[in-house]
């Protein structure tokens, strides 16, 4: 596929970096050569340098002939102007572009066809603050993905000496909730990926991913670990995109305190929250820290542009007797130096946010991907279309289905619709070797490896060889 | 002298239109034949041809107005105009005194409601209908009206407009031209007077008596054509108007002209005065029923409320009608009424005192200094709605708050040195200095003003016009910085 992507930035070049292992055709544009050099030395891409927005600029990316455009710059205007003069004078079939204002997102029609033709919008930065949210949530989970809509969810927990399950054999889970529809998907133990069977144990500080109704998930959870007693007080560092829509859509249920740099920054922070405290200061002060109260802090969230500080300020904040950190971190290397140390949770906003941009470029029917264990491995969710006839998938049971090693169905979503074709119910179905895929099922499949995914995807595409 | 021709040149054009308002009353006069003619003719004449001598003494001087000039016509046309409108009274009244009717036409203009007058009940129509249509043209502004239908005072009218307008928020206009924004808000004044006399006529009243009290309750007066007040009518349904169209008034009216431009009700959410204007209003009304009841003033419990609800409203947004004589509450109800009169109306409303918008500066003010204290780096605007006040206007409301308390505190002092028994005395500049009306004990609702010496009456009508114009723009022009050019 000959795909564009506008704007070098943090985004544009992890997506560049996903697809380009992919075998994908790339062109990324940028305003800054260095930026370009930097990335056309790493990876196999095509780089044109010049004003994203500009036609000329975007002929010479090869705008005629791509199939894809991502519009993922730091400006909206640049975005939206690129995707609708790419639809006039291109034709281009497919734009994606990303939104920060939440202005523009309110107007929906705004983004039709006839307006900036604009076929998805993504914010990377509403993206990390509803994971950072979800987290917030559930305390106790390193990592909480969401499918179907929020129907199913995904969670990662450390296993922890005392949980009721651990030192137990799965199969005991049954015992354990009668009631609750839960797969293990997957346990990494050290690292290493183990195939989850009915008579592997649990073993304290496994990562566990458990596959559940949403509903059910903090049953589930209390499972694995003594429940945490829940958030209360929250500590930001860093007010930027990502700190102020956190703070923003969490003040009015935690008390939220915000600590940000400049003070010009913080004064505006200050007139958008309503019940945040904003203080002005450097969070890697350890007075300041002390006399905010950090040891009675129940998270710290650190989400300065700079991932050093927030490492820094993390286990400054883990040090003084904050119960829980967080902290965002880009480089992979300094995930695995920190994590499960004085950082808690280590999030990458490139890792979090590309799941939603990589759904809509990959093809078949792809609803969501999500990367775990920072893309070691991932969790699909697809669509199965066709019949018996023409897919590979549709109207066979689990054991026919030739899936790839180290990719397992971990949950089917399916609709109950009424005969006007209006959802009534959705229903959540842990499948066993005999449970038949049916047409619109909403399939979540975890694959151990990345590269698995490509293999899965096929799977489910209808194949005209069937015929 | 030639650098005051410009201000007295504009103020010239007011007197003579203050001149052509009077003959709405001289018309009424005529028409009905009530005997006050005579008064009213000389007192039209007078005032026009005094104000066209002026205004072509000064012609040779004509420029727009300055800040400075602006400042000195506000202030001369708030202590000139009332000189021209008290010459009816003069004329009509035999023997009344110079003072007493130049205390009743500030009282009048500045739409405060203390009278001086006795009898009210006997004098013609028209001079009761001019006691409240001074009112009337008080309450929105004569310089707001001016700029309405003058365009001609020209670049200088946003300066005028703001030394008379009063708000805090001074350069929050709402439309680019400073002409439309004054227009756009004497229509909001004129549609809603016309809707209360239209409901207090529904009500009972007859269509002088409605139209009387109609201008005083829009201006937030409180001259009344009874001696005993709205009290004389004993209605419940003009009375349930009353404190309807007293709570609208006491509203900003660029909010009502807002939602009228819009047809919509959102501005109302919008504005953030009026959450803290109708929850103040509602606590104070349930908790003196509750009060009341205890001590069992009134006869029943309803009787109790109807009485806290009237005199709630009233006294708070500045009106000053009363139904009965509330001197007879415990002190403790009095002094609230008081108190809540130097702060209940909206900005931009014809009510007085240091405004609800001021009010609620201050407090956010007080949170902040205790969260700093507990938090030496937080950084906390103070915000109205989603809006930062900015610094300038913070600084500028904790000054009008202490000049406030300052007024009060030298003004009382100054009346019970002079022999005024202290409840008498503090009361008077509270209510005068808020635009209120009655006070307490002597000054209360069953007596009037017209018992206080000469002296005590004349530093009245000065806290009455300080009030009215928001003590700076007056004080401003007392400073010697700004005789010396």
């Amino acid at each position: 596929m000959k795909i564009i992507i506008l704007g070098a930035g943090q985004v544009g070049a992890s997506v560049a970096e996903n697809l380009v292992s992919e075998a994908n055709d790339i062109t990324l544009v940028d305003t800054s050569p260095e930026h370009l050099a930097v990335l056309r030395d790493r990876l196999e891409i095509r780089t044109v340098c010049g004003n994203a927005a500009s036609p000329k600029v975007l002929r010479d990316a090869g705008a005629e002939d791509a199939d894809l455009l991502i519009a993922v710059t730091q400006s909206d205007q640049t975005n939206l102007c690129a995707c609708r003069i790419a639809k006039a004078l291109f034709n281009l079939p497919t734009r994606i572009a990303r939104l920060r204002s939440t202005d523009y997102v309110d107007y929906p029609e705004l983004l039709d066809e006839s307006n900036f033709a604009v076929d998805f919008s993504i914010c990377p930065e509403q993206v990390v603050t509803d994971y950072i949210k979800r987290l917030i949530a559930f305390p106790e989970a390193l990592q909480v993905l969401e499918f179907a809509d929020g129907v199913v969810s995904l969670i990662c927990v450390r296993a922890f000496e005392g949980g009721p399950l651990v030192g137990h054999p799965l199969k005991a889970l049954k015992f354990h909730l009668p009631n609750v529809e839960v797969r293990i998907a997957a346990i990494y133990r050290n690292g290493v990926p183990i195939i989850p069977e009915g008579d592997s144990i649990i073993a304290p500080g496994d990562e566990v991913f458990c596959l559940a109704a949403t509903v059910h998930v903090r049953q589930v959870m209390r499972e694995l670990r003594r429940s945490d007693k829940p958030m209360r007080r929250i500590m930001i560092a860093g007010g930027g995109n990502i700190g102020f829509r956190l703070a923003q859509s969490i003040e009015e249920n935690y008390h939220v305190k915000i600590l940000e740099m400049k003070q010009e920054r913080a004064e505006l922070l200050a007139t958008q929250l309503s019940r945040a405290l904003v203080l002005r200061g450097d969070s890697t002060d350890e007075k300041l820290l002390e006399t905010e109260g950090i040891d009675e802090t129940d998270l710290f969230v650190a989400l300065t542009n700079d991932e050093e500080d927030n490492i820094m300020s993390a286990s400054l904040a883990k040090r003084m007797g904050a119960r829980r950190t967080l902290a965002l971190i880009n480089r992979r290397s300094y995930v695995d130096l920190v994590q499960g140390g004085p950082i808690d949770i280590a999030i990458s906003p490139a890792h979090t946010s590309i799941g939603t941009l990589l759904a809509h470029v990959r093809r078949g029917d792809v609803v969501a991907v999500h990367s775990l264990r920072r893309g070691a491995a991932e969790a699909l969710e697809l669509i199965a279309h066709g019949s018996r006839k023409d897919s590979k998938v549709v109207g066979r049971p689990i054991e026919e289905i030739m899936l790839p090693k180290g990719a397992s169905i971990g949950a089917i979503v399916r609709d109950e619709t009424r005969e006007d074709g209006r959802v009534v119910r959705r229903e959540v179905i842990m499948p066993h070797h005999d449970t038949v895929i049916e047409e619109n099922d909403h399939v979540i499949v975890f694959c151990t490896h990345k590269h698995l995914v490509r293999k899965v995807e096929k799977l489910f595409q209808v194949g005209f060889h069937f015929l | 002298m030639r650098a005051y021709y410009p201000a007295l040149n504009a103020l010239g054009l007011i007197i003579m239109i203050f001149g052509l308002l009077m003959g709405f009353p001289l018309g009424v006069s005529v028409w009905l034949d009530d005997g006050a003619t005579l008064a009213y003719d000389k007192a039209v004449f007078a005032t026009f041809v005094i104000g066209l001598i002026l205004w072509a003494l000064t012609r040779g001087g004509r420029r727009d107005l300055r800040v400075h000039d602006g400042f000195f016509l506000v202030a001369a046309t708030w202590i000139v105009l009332p000189l021209f409108g008290a010459l009816p009274l003069l004329a009509y009244i035999p023997g009344l005194h110079f003072t007493d009717a130049y205390f009743e036409a500030v009282s009048g203009l500045t739409a405060t409601g203390a009278t001086v007058l006795s009898g009210l009940d006997d004098l013609p129509i028209s001079i009761n209908l001019w006691r409240t249509f001074m009112h009337w043209i008080g309450g929105m502004g004569v310089i707001v009206l001016v700029v309405a239908i003058l365009p001609l005072l020209g670049i200088g009218g946003r300066q005028l407009f703001k030394a008379e307008v009063p708000t805090p928020m001074k350069d929050s206009s709402l439309t680019p031209r400073i002409a439309e924004t004054a227009k756009g808000l004497w229509m909001t004044y004129l549609l809603l007077t016309v809707a209360c006399a239209l409901s207090l006529w529904w009500a009972g009243l007859d269509g002088w008596d409605a139209l009387i009290h109609a201008f005083s309750i829009a201006g937030l007066g409180g001259f009344s054509n009874k001696d005993a007040s709205l009290g004389h009518f004993d209605n419940l349904n003009v009375e349930l108007v009353t404190i309807l169209f007293a709570v609208l008034a006491g509203l900003n009216y660029a909010t009502h002209y807002l939602a009228l431009m819009r047809r919509s009700l959102k501005p109302y959410a919008r504005d953030p005065e009026i959450p803290f204007y109708f929850g103040v209003l509602l606590f104070s009304v349930a908790m003196l029923t509750l009060y009341l009841m205890y001590w069992q003033i009134h006869a029943d419990p309803l009787a109790t409320l109807r009485n806290v609800a009237f005199h709630v409203v009233s006294i708070s947004t500045s009106l000053g009608l009363v139904i009965d004589d509330y001197t007879a509450w415990p002190m403790f109800a009095q002094l609230w009424l008081l108190f809540m009169g130097s702060f209940i109306a909206c900005s931009g409303s014809t009510g007085g005192g240091i405004k609800m918008m001021r009010a609620m500066i201050l407090y956010k003010q007080v949170l902040r200094e205790m969260i700093r204290s507990l938090h030496p780096n937080a950084v906390r605007p103070v915000r109205l709605g989603k809006q930062p006040v900015p610094e300038t206007i913070l600084h500028a409301v904790l000054g009008f708050s202490f000049m406030y308390m300052v007024s009060i505190v030298s003004l009382t002092l100054l009346l019970s040195a002079t022999g005024l028994e202290l409840i008498t005395a503090f009361s008077a500049v509270v209510a005068s200095l808020n635009n209120t009306g009655p006070g307490l004990e002597g000054v209360g609702p069953a007596s009037n003003y017209q018992a206080l010496t000469v002296f005590h009456k004349w530093v009245l009508a000065f806290t009455m016009i300080l009030g009215r114009l928001e003590i700076f723009t007056f004080l401003v022009v007392l400073t010697p910085a700004f005789w010396r050019r």
